[in-house]
């Protein structure tokens, strides 16, 4: 497998910081585990977090802090467990590998057989996923082979993720692994290709209609 | 992939990302995050410390304490640990953290953290700031986010291995590491300075880019310039 379109600097930096809301950062994990050079760049990422870290102005302890620490720490100690170099198991039949990684697979409760897809109409199908972060729209698609799929953008920033199938948007081939990073400025139509259903994982900015509520909600703490 | 219990909230909207406060164990009150994106322009880092403080801890020397914890439990490793890293972890907390008691308290989680999971640091695959660097971060977004923190699992049956031959791990970690460090050394200011909003203040690029007076397009084009160069520095060694 060959993926060809990778996640951005900026939004694996995101990542990295640890500052990502839970809905991009479900579908830039999911690329991760299927994409050993993204994994690489984050590796990376985390190195220089670790180097600025080193170099960070340092804020003095509590004086006491080190006593708390050893005792809390021998309180509870947890056994001493064997160290797991190389404990990594043997990567298993990859005819028995599930379509859905880890965590997708973990938030739509089970593998793509499992699933219960709700009509979209025209033969497109979806599955709502819920998060918490409460800015986010997340959702399986799946498009049926030779279809477009449905409008789902608002105009805001928008991830697709390829997980079985592919697309064509305009002359640009997405398949199983392949990310889409698109933004309002992009004017973009993705279309199932022909003999094969695609399905995929769609995170796009809460509808406004939705966002509205939150914006009162949130103006007390923005001060706005 | 650890799932928390999660409560329906609302956590963020617009340009700025808000975190609505979940305290990371019942025990810890965690205060209103600070959120100032533009606190790194005037908490100025000096270059000059990064060899004052590689002379206090060599990478080598992090990674034979942190093993030495790992496989003897070793308190006297921990403590040195705890002289370098715990200061520097407080530090990080405090960025978001109004109250010095929770930044506080929050490096102490991240050092016992640091004591239970010691011995499972393989000192071929990381080093040691990487590492607790990742292990502060985690506990960080827990404590001040309510959602959940989706992660890959390198065990999952469908996850994809890196099967490119492993490299002389050890010696190639340190000297990517020596690499890193010295190339981070020369990015130009306005570069690192994003870096380090980027990883310290939790601000999203798009609420830097206002603090700095910005484009976006250009906070974007720092942060690719950024990494281009990490990444070159790298390959050029090999
Ligand atoms: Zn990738």
């Amino acid at each position: 497998m060959t993926i060809r379109h990778h996640v951005s600097d900026e939004l694996l930096l995101a990542y990295a910081a640890g500052t990502l809301e839970e809905g991009w950062r479900l579908a830039v994990a999911t690329h991760l585990a299927l994409c050993p050079d993204c994994r690489k760049r984050l590796s990376l990422m985390e190195d220089a977090g670790g180097q600025l870290l080193e170099e960070i102005v340092p804020e003095p302890a509590m004086a006491t802090s080190f006593e708390r620490l050893r005792q809390r720490v021998l309180e509870k100690s947890a056994p001493v467990r064997p160290a797991s170099a190389a404990a990594r198991p043997a990567a298993p039949a990859r005819a028995a590998a599930p379509v859905l990684p880890e965590p997708l697979r973990s938030y739509v409760g089970g593998d793509v057989e499992t699933l219960k897809w709700k009509s979209l109409g025209r033969g497109a199908y979806h599955i709502p996923i819920r998060t918490d972060d409460g800015t986010t729209m997340v959702r399986l698609l799946r498009i049926p082979a030779g279809k477009p799929v449905p409008e789902h953008g608002h105009g805001g920033r928008e991830l697709t993720l390829v997980l079985s199938g592919s697309f064509h948007d305009g002359e640009t081939l997405f398949a199983r692994g392949d990310l889409e990073e698109a933004d309002a400025s992009v004017q973009h139509q993705p279309v199932a290709t022909p003999g094969e259903d695609c399905i995929c994982l769609a995170v796009t900015d809460a509808p406004l209609k939705f966002r509205s509520w939150l914006v009162r909600l949130v103006q007390p703490v923005l001060g706005i | 992939m650890v799932i928390r219990h999660a409560v329906a909230s609302v956590s963020a909207c617009m340009t700025i990302a808000v975190p609505i406060l979940a305290p990371a164990c019942p025990d810890i009150p965690i205060p209103k995050p600070r959120r100032d994106c533009a606190a790194g322009l005037q908490v100025k880092i000096k270059r000059a410390r990064m060899s004052e403080t590689a002379r206090e801890l060599t990478k080598d020397e992090a990674r034979a304490l942190l093993e030495a914890v790992g496989r003897d439990r070793d308190m006297a490793a921990f403590e040195a640990l705890f002289r370098h890293y715990g200061p520097r972890i407080k530090a990080y907390m405090a960025r978001l953290a109004r109250d010095g008691s929770v930044a506080e308290e929050l490096m102490q989680e991240t050092m016992i953290a640091v004591w239970n999971k010691a011995a499972q640091f393989e000192p071929g695959r990381g080093n040691v700031s990487t590492w607790i660097f990742t292990i502060a971060r985690n506990l960080r977004i827990d404590a001040y986010r309510k959602t959940r923190r989706p992660d890959f699992d390198p065990n999952d049956p469908a996850f994809v291995p890196d099967d490119s031959p492993p490299a002389d791990a050890a010696v190639e970690e340190r000297q990517e590491a020596e690499r890193l460090r010295n190339a981070m050394a020369v990015l130009p200011e306005e570069q690192l300075e994003l870096l380090r909003l980027s990883f310290f203040n939790d601000c999203s690029h798009s609420s830097i880019a206002e603090r700095l007076n910005l484009p976006l397009g250009t906070v974007k084009s720092r942060i690719r310039l950024a990494f281009a160069k990490l990444r070159t520095a790298l390959e050029d060694g090999q």
